[in-house]
């Protein structure tokens, strides 16, 4: 498909649209995020607590209301974002990777190294995902990096399945059985024949699954076993301020909110792009 | 000379074994005030794990326990005055090395079998024994015997002698000024071996007592169902004719359905949030309660790692600290703290000013030790609301006199193992750990976790702070065991623990008070809600008729 | 059939003793003592060691794990270390409350998905279809918690409508229920859409149309049945999720269910419990599957011959 179609394609949905909106505007507050927060994100503001030390409502001073400590929730918020970008990128992107490989070496492979590597898939997708996640990070010394760990652990398998059916289907294929009779070696056959042909795949699958990462990593740090402190990630704002939630629920609702709609736009594009990069899937669930 | 209290002289016991100021409230309160009847609910968010004495070490069963057993000893309702209990009488002698207990006659266990002089024993033994896994053993170290018995040269405490049914006679090998103290925790407390036994390692779901109240239901999950003890050997007591326990409750939920009339006693407390809408409310008068217990809350400062080894940093830290702002984080729930004692606990020195917060002479004090500029390290703390928070308010604070903290908020296990390995741990915020003292004596805030005892791996003393001379200080303290040299001993403990802060091992942070939420049907004291030595006290609080 | 049956109980077998071996692995490589914490703040360096032996946590790893696979193959658990108790009797003492939520976050997605997800193929690029597509992905872009304090704030503490948390009377039920149900019941009219726009398009729907039944009968006697088919296949991949997917929904709510239990064994590095619960879930997730796979022939006879 060419790229001007192929972006026509995109533009014509509107939920897709709005959807790529909404990461436009959540990847400049990421980078830009000194320049737009109105203070710093860890700064505990003097007059930021009422006298009694509770947090204060949505104002001129603070848009959206100061959190627990006096800090400015707005900035939090901003601040927030890349968080959840970085972790959704990275977490992520080592997920697809992982899945990718293990499932291209099951398929291109075959035999014995290929079944063992799928069953130690199917055994993978017999693990209680968010629990798993949970013992792990809540176990392990948390730290940005450990909760984009964890979250790649679990994530992987669903790609590695995916990569593995479709790389057997083509590895029958008469093309690559004849290149093979030619002598062409491994790196030839799944860097020319192979890999390209599971760009879509991993296109789509990156898309959705950040979507799912940034959701898990709120989990995670809404249960306070998240990013660490003071770094502000919208789960950890929320756990924070959980005990407020009904005196101050703007604490627990704006970043909610945040991240309702960060993982709904990455889920829109995502299925737009399934549906533009794989038409055997238009119109499914 | 022999010393012999006997129970008609409880309020001479009373007197001799605190300051008189602190008598007051329920101990003093005319027993025909408390009308008797009732049942009451009681929430709490986490399961109780377990009602065995020798086990259960945790502030929601710790109560429980005490309610479900009686101990040789025990406190007045309300007050850290010793009395004692399943004991009739007891005598010490001068050298303060043995004690004779005359038991209580007629007591019954309530499986129905009199509690004889063998149950202490068997009781105290079990507690001892490595194969219980209890952790409470360590209290018992005084008596003769047992190294033997942990050791795993003996299955008993040769210190412990049951002359007749009635009579038990505890050698020890040292003197212990906080023996009386040790008889009345909860891994003293007395149970009949034959239960322990029919319940094949399953004693902490069957519990079998002497207490004021006796397990009816266990719902796992969901709740427990306490009912009063009829045969329980002193008339009138407990006051209410039973309590259930609902668990897996929020704290916020709970404050929701008491006010709806659905609970007696939120048992977690209050959470800051809801505090501060309750304390304005006029609709909530007479349902906090909002008491001291023996609490501090403070951060290490690891003596073996650089920079704070050097006393000047450490005492820069004290003066860096704003504790009056976390004091507002925390909705005014506490008090500021410059000395490890709380203010409750005998040895508590008014007069110590301790170290101002003062931005500027920490500069000064951190420059002059050669950190102008200060330095990096690492905070730890445990990561449940709300002790990440105020670790980040410590974080700004020591910020300003250029100490940059990372925060680690893990899990409680990895905090204390952290803690407990040398080298590891420059800064730890106790909260959520904090030491909560297990029996009202000076020297419980000491040996484990700012003597050179405690300063091992796996230990708790987590600044690694060891000041040999006033160690010795601390072991001459405790022989004063003659009940008639308390002053003198509580004076001792007192400048012991003002000498520590000369070294500035913690920076003490706060005195928490515990706040409780009751229905207004609820009758008796506040400190019997917060009882120093009991938290919630099941078996004085009544329910108004 | 009974050899296919055969075939997957073992493969079963096999994956969860795999989910032993990982998770046993796992725990005992985490940098947490348990001892220590069981120890208590007074204990000394002999009083932690002497626990650690008891526990039988200085023997090799190889042996404890023997141990446990020893003791699991004959249905124990294992004892907490925190409750000094048996695991099997805690977690079967909290099943009931987790599987009647699931039940319950089941029902909601299968009664909600099945009715929006036929009138949306009934009715195709109409309103009810566009906002159940778009509605499909919000489900799955929430996080549970923000529903769950969200329906507690709303209906709870405000409206008081329902107890705030709790168990025991069917009120109580509502909330939790709907928090996991609501999420998913968009996915599932998603599917049931889909599935139903196949089928009826499909040759025989179309005779009977032709036949002249009326659109209800055609509806519920033909495309029906048919489109039942993913919504099982989804009903057998939502008893695994929901099974270690909860601990959220418990938290938030005081469930008592195993989630609630696991969270707290996870505080306190209960290890055989959180082992305990972990191989429970997994459990529900190879019988979710298991369910799937054996229920879909019995409806869709194509499969059975396939």
């Amino acid at each position: 498909m060419a790229a001007g179609s192929f972006l026509r394609g995109l533009l014509r949905r509107p939920t897709a649209v709005a959807g790529l909106l909404v990461i436009a505007a959540v990847v400049v507050a990421a980078l830009f995020a000194p320049l737009l927060a109105p203070y710093a994100p860890d700064d505990q503001m003097f007059d930021g607590l009422s006298l009694e030390g509770a947090p204060l409502p949505p104002s001129a001073q603070f848009l959206l209301g100061t959190d627990t400590l006096g800090r400015d929730l707005l900035s939090r918020l901003v601040f927030g974002a890349r968080t959840s970008l970085l972790i959704g990128l990275v977490a992520n992107g080592t997920a697809v990777m992982i899945g990718l490989f293990v499932g291209v070496m099951a398929g291109y492979l075959g035999g014995f190294a290929g079944a063992a590597l799928m069953r130690f898939t199917d055994l993978m997708t017999a693990f209680p995902a968010l629990l798993l996640a949970i013992v792990l990070a809540a176990l392990l010394k948390p730290s940005l990096w450990i909760v984009a760990l964890v979250i790649a652990m679990v994530n992987w398998v669903q790609v590695a399945r995916i990569a593995y059916t479709e790389t057997r289907s083509l590895v029958e294929r008469d093309f690559i059985l004849a290149e093979r009779a030619m002598g062409a070696g491994p790196a030839r056959i799944l860097g020319l024949h192979i890999l390209p042909h599971l760009v879509p795949t991993a296109i789509v699958w990156g898309t959705l699954g950040i979507a799912t990462t940034v959701l898990l990593e709120a989990t995670l740090s809404f249960l306070g076993i998240g990013v660490q402190p003071p770094e502000p990630s919208w789960g950890n704002i929320v756990f924070e301020s959980q005990s407020y939630f009904e005196s101050a629920p703007w604490l627990v609702f704006f970043p909610g909110a945040a991240i309702l709609a960060t993982a709904l736009a990455f889920n829109l594009v995502g299925d737009a792009l399934r549906d533009l990069l794989d038409p055997t899937q238009r119109g499914r669930g | 000379m022999l010393k012999t209290f006997l129970r008609s002289t409880a309020l001479a016991v009373a007197v001799a074994f605190a300051p008189a100021a602190l008598v007051t409230g329920a101990g003093t309160m005319p027993a025909f005030a408390q009308s008797q009847g009732g049942d009451i609910v009681v929430t709490y968010k986490d399961d109780i794990a377990t009602l065995d004495p020798a086990i259960g070490y945790d502030w929601q069963n710790w109560s429980i326990i005490k309610s479900l057993y009686s101990r040789l000893m025990d406190y007045t309702p309300g007050t850290p005055d010793l009395v004692p209990s399943l004991a009739e009488s007891f005598t010490v002698a001068p050298d303060g090395l043995t004690y004779t207990f005359k038991l209580r006659k007629g007591v019954k266990f309530s499986n129905g079998r009199e509690v004889v002089a063998g149950d202490v024993k068997y009781s105290i033994e079990r507690a001892v024994d490595p194969k219980t896994q209890g952790p409470g053993g360590g209290f018992f170290g005084a008596i003769v015997g047992y190294d033997d018995l942990v050791g795993g040269t003996a299955t008993g405490l040769a210190g412990i002698e049951t002359p007749d049914a009635d009579t038990v006679v505890f050698k020890l090998s040292r003197p212990d000024a906080t023996f009386l103290h040790v008889l009345a925790i909860n891994f003293a407390s007395v149970v009949p071996k034959e239960a322990v036994e029919a319940a094949a390692g399953d004693f902490g779901k069957k519990p079998v007592g002497s207490g004021t109240f006796v397990l009816k239901e266990w719902v796992i999950g969901q709740k427990l169902v306490f009912a009063r003890n009829p045969d329980y050997f002193e008339k009138g007591v407990p006051h209410i004719d039973g309590f259930t326990i609902e668990i897996g409750q929020e704290p916020l939920v709970a404050l929701l359905r008491l006010q709806r009339g659905e609970v007696d006693i939120a048992g977690d407390g209050v959470p800051p949030a809801k505090f501060l809408e309750m304390s304005k409310s006029p609709e909530f008068e007479g349902m906090i309660v909002d008491g001291q217990q023996l609490h501090t809350g403070y951060v290490t400062l690891n003596t073996r790692i650089k920079p704070l080894d050097d006393v000047k940093v450490r005492q820069a830290l004290n003066m860096a600290i704003n504790k009056e702002r976390i004091v507002r984080i925390v909705n005014g729930r506490a008090t500021p703290a410059n000395q490890p004692l709380p203010p409750l606990m005998p040895g508590y020195d008014k007069s110590y000013e301790g170290y101002a917060y003062d931005v500027g002479k920490a500069k000064a004090l951190l420059a002059e030790a050669g950190y102008p500029d200060g330095f990096p390290t690492v905070l730890y703390s445990t990561n449940t609301d709300p002790q990440p928070r105020i670790a980040q308010a410590i974080q700004q604070d020591l910020a300003a006199v250029g100490v940059k903290a990372e925060i680690k908020a893990l899990a409680q296990s990895n905090v204390i193992a952290a803690g407990g390995t040398e080298g590891e741990a420059p800064m730890i915020w106790s909260g959520g750990m904090a030491w909560i003292a297990d029996f009202p004596d000076p020297s419980n805030f000491y040996g484990p976790i700012l003597g050179c005892a405690g300063a091992v791996q796996g230990g708790w003393n987590w600044s690694w702070y060891c000041n040999e001379d006033l160690q010795k200080q601390a072991v001459a303290a405790d022989s004063l065991s003659d009940p008639a040299k308390k002053a003198e001993r509580e004076a001792l403990w007192g400048k012991i623990f003002i000498d520590i802060m000369k070294d500035a091992p913690w920076i003490p942070i706060f005195n928490e008070r515990r706040v409780v939420a009751k229905s207004k049907r609820m009758g008796g004291a506040d400190n019997i809600y917060v009882d120093p030595t009991r938290v919630i006290n099941y078996d004085a609080i009544f329910v108004k008729p | 059939m009974a050899a296919l049956f055969l075939r997957r109980i073992v493969q079963a077998a096999l994956i969860l003793l795999g989910v032993a071996a990982i998770t046993f692995l796992m725990l005992y490589a985490l940098p947490a003592d348990p001892a220590v914490l069981l120890a208590g703040r007074n204990a000394t360096p002999q009083t932690v060691a002497n626990i650690r032996h008891q526990l039988g946590l200085d023997q090799p790893l190889a042996v404890q794990f023997w141990h446990y696979l020893v003791d699991l193959v004959q249905g124990d658990l294992g004892r907490s270390f925190n409750q000094k108790t048996a695991v099997a009797p805690l977690i079967a003492a909290r099943l009931p409350a987790t599987l009647t939520l699931m039940a319950a976050g089941i029902a909601i997605e299968v009664v909600i998905g099945l009715t929006l997800g036929v009138v949306a193929a009934l009715r195709r690029d109409g309103f009810v279809d566009r906002a159940v597509m778009t509605m499909s992905f919000v489900g799955v872009s929430t996080p549970q918690f923000l529903v769950a304090l969200l329906l507690l704030y709303v209906f709870a503490a405000t409206l008081g409508w329902f107890p705030m948390s709790g168990y025991g009377t069917a009120a109580h039920l509502v909330l939790p229920a709907f928090t996991l149900g609501i999420l998913g019941a968009g996915w599932y009219a998603r599917v049931v859409r889909s599935a139903m726009i196949d089928v009826l398009g499909q040759d025989y729907v179309r005779t009977a149309n032709a036949k002249g039944l009326s659109a209800p009968r055609v509806v519920l006697r033909h495309a029906l049945p048919n489109a039942l088919l993913p919504v099982i296949a989804m009903i057998g991949i939502d008893i695994g999720q929901f099974m270690g997917g909860t601990v959220v929904v418990e938290a938030v709510y005081g469930w008592p269910g195993i989630g609630q239990l696991a969270w707290q064994a996870i505080q306190q590095v209960d290890i055989p419990i959180i082992m305990g619960v972990t191989l429970v879930s997994a459990l529900a997730i190879v019988l979710g599957n298991l369910f799937a796979d054996l229920v879909a022939p019995l409806i869709d006879p194509r499969i059975r011959t396939a």
